[in-house]
Order: C-alpha cells, then structure tokens, then sequence
C-alpha cells in the first residue's frame, strides 16, 4: 500500500526499516523533519536519538556508536557536513560504516536554505582530509531515496566505508507516494567481528583507529582503501538511461534535476527533437565507462551537463567523454531551480 | 492526464495543507503525484506556496513552470502566479482578502468569497477547505467522496472539526459548479 | 624465583613510549588495576585521545578506540548509548578536553552520560612540543608562551572539574595529583570510585589527575613532581568536587 509521505521523513523511516538504530545529529534546515521523526520513532523500535551540541560532536557520536558494531546515522545540510568533514575523513580511516544524509543547500558559507547541488565535489571528491571516497547515492524520487537507504546499511557493512545520501532540499521537502519496504531483522545481519564492542580479552582485542604512524603502514590501508573502491566501481556502480538509443543530445543530470531535465526531453520529443537523458545514481563511483560508451555512439553530437551548481560534476563528465564529443554545461545557482522550459530553451537555442 | 497546479498565500492560512488534500486525494483516486513546498525560515504570516502535480503516470518534473491552474489566497500571490498560468488555465481568487479582478482573458476565474463561507461552515478556519471544495467542483479532478474522505481521515485525531470541515467543502463546491 | 614486580592484565605487555618521570604510566596503570578490580574484562570499551596519550590503544588490554583531538566524550557517548551495560572509558589530556574539546566534554557532563573520563592535566602540549595549553599557569613559560602566559594576552587557566561540577549531569568529579604514594593511592581511589559510579548507572564522572612533563618544562622527574605540588595546586586544588551519593 503506497503512503504519501515527506521525502525526509520517508529517508528516516527507510533507515529504521533497514536496520538503522542510533542516530545523532543537530538541526539545520531543510533536513530537520529526518531527527524530528527520528526522535518519535526511535524510541518505539528500542533505538537510540541523541541531539548532540554540534555537528562536530554528531559525526564523532556517529563514529563511536559505528565503531563499537552499532547501525548508526547522522543527517545534515551543508554548512552541517562541512563539519563533520573532520568526523568522516576519520570514519573512512577507521573503515567504519555508517550512513550520512545530506540535503543540500546553497553555499558558499551559511548561503541560502534552497536546494542545491553545489556540494557534489565535498560528496564524491572527498570533503575532508586525505585518500578517500564514500559511496555516495543521487536519489531523484522519494521512493529511489527510500530503496537506497533501506540497503545502505548492507552497502556500509559489506564494504565498512559510509554511504552517503546527498539529496537536496527538494528531495527532502517533498512529497510523494512510497512503498515502505518490511522491517529488516536485525538479529540477521552479518556479525561484525572487527568492531571493538567490549567483549574482546587480551590479545583478540579491537583497536579502531586511523592513525598509522609508520609511512607503509599507512600505505597499505590507502591501498585497501582503494581496492575496496575498486570493487565498488565494478558491483555498485549504478545509472538510468533514458531515450539515449537515437539521441543527437545527451543530458546528464542526478538527483532532483533529472526530474526536470526528463520532463524536458518528453516536450523536445514531442517536437521532433533527438534528445536522451542519462542519469548518474551512484556519483561516486561514476558511471563513467557507460557514459564513455554513450559518447563513442556516432548518433551522439553533444553533452548537455545541468546541474544546481556553477559546474560540478560536469568535470566528470568531461572526464568520462574524455574529449569525444563537446560537453557543456547549464545550471542555476544559489537555491534557484531551473524549470523544464529553461531547459528545452537552452537545448533549442543551439 | 496531467494537472499542475499552484498553490499560494500567506503563512498559516492553510496553503501547504490544502496541496495536501489534493495530494492525498489523488493517492486515493490511483493517481501519481507530487506536492513541493517552498520552505523558508519558520515564521507566521510570510508567504508560502506549493506546486502539486497530479499524473496518471510518474511524475518527471515537480517543479511547475507553467500551472494549470492558480489558487491565490492572498493578493501578493495573485500578482507573483497570474502572467505563468497557461492560456486556457484556471485561477481560483480567495475574493475575501482580493478585490482586484484578473486582468487575463485567456483563462478562467473563479472568484470566491472564502472567509465569508467558512464562517457559513461554522469554523472560520475552513477558508482552505472551502477553496478546496471550489477547486474539486471547477475540475472534478477526483470523485467528491474521496476528497472527502481524505478530509476525514486527515481531522480523524480531532474529530469535533469534521462537520464543519465537510460543510465548508460542500459549500466551496456548489460556489464554484452553480 | 619471587615475583616482585607484575603488569595488571588490564595493561598489555607493550613497553610505554613515554618520557622518564612523566606520570601518564603511572595513570595508565591506576586506571588498568581499577578496571581489574571492578572485574569488566571482556565488557569495557575504552577511548584513546590525540596527545602523549594517542597511543593508549596500545597499552590498555581490552577493546579500544582511537578519537579525533577533543571528540572522546562524542565517542564515549555514541558508544554508551548503544552498549549501555558496558563500561566505557575515555582517556584525555588538557588541550584534548579543555581546548579543543570544551564544547564535547561539556554536553556529555550535561547529558549525564554514564562513562568515565580520565582528565591528564599537565599544564602543557606534550606530543608537539611544549605549546602553552588551556592549563598552563600564569607566568609559566612554554614554547609558544616564550614570555610565560600572560592574562592580557591568553586569559586564565581554566579549572575544568570546578567548572564542570556546576552542571547537575556529573555525578562523580574529583581532582588528584600523582606527586608521591600517598597522592597516588589517593588517585586510585577516586579513579575507582568513578568506575563504580559507572557501575552503579549513577551518571557522569570524571577524574582529573595533576601529571608531570619533565621533558616540555625542563625539569628533572623530582623537580616537576615538587612544581605539580607547589605551583599547579595552587591554581588547581586537590578535593572532591562533586559526589552525588554524598548529597
């Protein structure tokens, strides 16, 4: 039975569903109904919700709770995550899973409260400090954002990096009809021996930490880190295709945008225009050989990017088109969205 | 079928509910939908608006452009939506806070009168609701018993303000099918 | 052969990195014998800071994590709220809680949360070199106070188990120094006494320990054991702040 529900609280919901039970985070809007139902709900499944004072303090909860074998969240917009920057570079050193929402907001600085895309590089490039990545979900649907989080915490366990959601305030403000998937059974999920949880003697004990003070000790983790991420690249990689077969104009869009930019493609359709959408899923890992394999397509003379930002991920693009075909690129800026008419104006003026 | 439509006012006079109404009327009737909110910094009496839209199939984009239809419950709303309703389209003026009348010939008007009739209802609060009922009457987008059994499950935590909600509904619908 | 001298188990056979005459070994294993006493091997987490101590995961034989500089009390609660019947510890020196770490430390007093947080005051950054700390005495000289810390320029020391023993979370504050045996018994008593707080579900505790850096203030272990008596319990006096079972 489909419910109309708020794409936030719908993400919470979908967290608790997938196992989620320890939640730590800090007001700031437009993510604030995710601790808001969380602070409700929780308590009713024998979970945990702590406000902590800061962001700051939030993620380094998040880290402990994660640490010591607990299914545990923080969400935030991004004055928020960049914050908990410091919190993250650790979890990833620590190869800790946890989930991180972001639903983001326009910057630089406090910037604005409407939606955005303009924290993609912090998303998929690495916010914080040092050789890292997340696996990080463009959700476009409420019902998309729901289905990702509720395999987040898989994702988190299997690889032990965070995920991350990075919506914008749209996905969270939004409503829409959902299936909420069935309640996961925590006492079936995989063991965590790794995670220091108190019961270890002597010479079994855990130590989690990121600290490896010898440069090839700390060499060999940058190298799992990344042969992890190689594996992501090849199992989790993840996209949607949209009347690209015959297409002259590619668009490449994630998140809320492709919503507009496919409503977009149908009216330039119907006017006989050869335009495709290709949407991005995962944003890290890219979806770059499909992208590649789209630009080798003699049908394809261009790329149109269009993002919420000044040009983000169109570096990647560019570097998945890899000069074959002409990227460029069209976004609004500062909570502005573009409508779909702005987009088949901008494809039309050629 | 695609209906989009844009909603408007003040704070606290009942705009994002009554988008929600038609949201959830529309899931009941087995219809897509979105409904969009603008959000701002929380406060009384700023202005606020939402965009729904209701689809047979998945919605694309929830971002509405160019509306089907315009409920304008206060003036500064009128002003902002009027010139991007599409020709042909429909505006709903709340004429209890507009007296202005729409300039546009190329679309329908529905004036209504609704804090007088909400106050007919017996609950001054039910003005969104009398609008509501207007904007089911005018487009007959769902069935009457669905919307207002959406309105009664939606009151069902406090059911003494059913009735006059019902009342407001039926009222806004004879306005706008009479 | 007799044996004279044993490690607790709850210390692992790791030698200690730490200066000659500085007492973070001494706390070490104070809180090592009171976590044997209290019998929560197999059932302790414990949280090791940034400072001279980062590598307490090294030392303290059970399961350990490794905290960003001033983020253990965030740790220590995430972990507690998720593992509420196992004792949680975190081990932190002055910049670590008093600095960077004031705001962590204040909300997880407030909050109450039922973990034990061994405080390392030494008036001083050890780890990078002697840098003046939140703790560092007025007139004491360090390596970024070349002048010795002046009130106009850097403020007063900031005596954190007074300041914390205003809030109503904590339930057991004490500060003790590891200046000679009977300071050092003393400290092992307030250190149990905080583990049993823990024990008993009564809230908050925290243990501030007065401690010695011959090395950064440029001292012999004797002269920096003499300055903690003389000079630091001056600005920060020996007591019990705090004790919700004596109310």
């Amino acid at each position: 039975m489909k419910k109309l529900m708020k794409g936030n609280e719908a993400v919470a919901e979908a967290a608790i569903r997938g196992g989620m039970r320890a939640f730590f985070g800090y007001p700031i809007t437009p993510q604030n109904e995710i601790p808001e139902y969380l602070s409700r709900r929780l308590p009713e499944v024998g979970g945990v919700f702590i406000q902590a004072e800061s962001e700051v303090s939030a993620i380094n909860m998040v880290y402990g709770a994660a640490g010591s074998g607990a299914r545990a969240m923080t969400s935030s917009s991004s004055p928020g995550i960049s914050l908990k920057q410091e919190g993250i570079s650790y979890i990833c050193g620590a190869e800790l899973p946890c989930v991180i929402v972001n639903m983001v907001r326009g910057g630089p600085g406090l910037g604005g409260i409407q939606p955005a895309q303009s924290d993609y590089f912090q998303a998929v490039k690495g916010g914080g400090h040092g050789d890292y990545h997340m696996l990080v979900y463009g959700p476009h649907t409420v019902q998309e954002a729901v289905d990702l989080m509720y395999n987040a915490f898989d994702k988190a366990d299997e690889y032990r990096l965070p995920v991350m959601i990075l919506g914008d305030g749209m996905i969270g403000q939004i409503m829409e009809a959902v299936e909420l998937p069935e309640m996961k059974d925590p006492s079936a999920f995989p063991k965590k021996p790794w995670a220091a949880d108190g019961t270890a003697v002597g010479k079994d004990r855990r130590v989690i930490n990121s600290l490896y003070i010898e440069p090839d000790a700390l060499e060999v983790v940058n190298h799992r880190l990344f042969d992890r991420y190689e594996l992501l690249k090849q199992r989790e990689t993840m996209y949607e295709e949209y009347l690209t077969e015959d297409a002259e104009t590619v668009i490449v869009a994630y998140g809320t945008v492709a919503r507009i930019a496919k409503s977009a493609v149908n009216e330039l359709r119907a006017r006989g225009k050869k335009v495709g959408l290709f949407r991005p899923i995962t944003l890290y890992p890219y979806p770059s050989e499909a992208l590649n394999g789209i630009a080798k397509e003699d049908s394809v003379k261009r790329f149109v990017t269009i993002e919420l930002s000044m040009g983000q991920m169109v570096e990647d693009v560019r570097l998945a088109v890899n000069g074959l075909k002409p990227v460029e690129f069209y976004g609004r800026t500062g909570g502005n969205v573009m409508t779909p008419d702005d987009i088949v104006d901008y494809i039309e003026k050629e | 079928m695609e209906e989009k439509i844009i909603i408007a006012g003040f704070g606290g006079q009942g705009v994002l509910s009554l988008g929600q109404f038609i949201a959830y009327a529309a899931i009941a009737d087995g219809k897509e939908v979105t409904w969009l909110p603008s959000y701002g910094p929380e406060m009384r009496g700023g202005t606020s608006n939402c965009s729904v839209v209701v689809s047979d199939k998945q919605v694309a984009s929830p971002i509405v452009a160019r509306p089907d239809c315009l409920i304008a419950m206060n003036k500064p709303s009128l002003y902002k939506f009027v010139d991007r309703v599409k020709a042909g389209g429909t505006v709903i003026v709340n004429s209890s806070l507009i007296p202005d009348k729409v300039q546009r010939t190329d679309v329908k008007v529905v004036y209504i009168d609704a804090q007088e009739i909400a106050l007919e209802a017996g609950n001054a609060r039910t003005a969104n609701i009398v609008v509501l009922g207007a904007y089911i009457g005018m487009s007959k987008l769902f069935p009457v018993e669905t919307v207002k059994k959406t309105i009664e499950d939606k009151f069902a935590a406090k059911p003494k303000v059913i009735p006059a909600n019902l009342k407001a509904f039926d009222l806004g619908y004879a306005t706008a099918t009479k | 052969m007799a044996v004279v001298f044993k490690k607790t188990k709850m210390l692992t056979d790791v030698p200690f990195h730490y200066c000659p005459g500085c007492t973070h070994g001494i706390a070490h294993r104070l809180v090592a014998e009171c976590l044997d006493e209290i019998n929560c091997e197999g059932n302790v987490i414990g949280i090791a800071p940034v400072g001279c101590a980062v590598f307490a995961y090294n030392y303290f034989n059970c399961d350990m994590l490794e905290a960003a500089h001033g983020r253990a009390p965030s740790l220590a609660t995430g972990i507690k709220r998720t593992h509420p019947d196992t004792v949680v510890f975190a081990y932190q020196g002055d910049g670590d809680l008093a600095s960077i770490g004031t705001a962590e430390i204040i909300h997880a007093a407030a909050r109450g949360e039922n973990v034990t947080i061994i405080f390392i005051n030494n008036a001083i950054y050890g780890m990078t070199g002697g840098q003046m700390a939140p703790t560092t005495l007025v007139g004491q000289k360090s390596t970024t106070s070349q002048y010795g810390r002046s009130i106009p320029l850097n403020g007063n020391p900031i005596r954190v188990s007074e300041m914390l023993a205003t809030l109503d979370g904590p339930a057991y504050i004490a500060r003790v120094a590891l200046t000679d045996a009977a300071n050092v018994r003393k400290a092992k008593q307030a250190i149990k006494r905080g583990f049993e707080m823990q024990l008993n579900k009564k809230g908050f505790s925290l243990i501030e320990v007065l401690s010695t850096c011959p090395t950064n203030w440029g001292m012999t272990p004797v002269q920096a054991a003499e300055f903690v008596k003389n000079e630091m319990t001056k600005e920060f006096p020996l007591g019990v702040f705090k004790d919700v079972t004596k109310e």
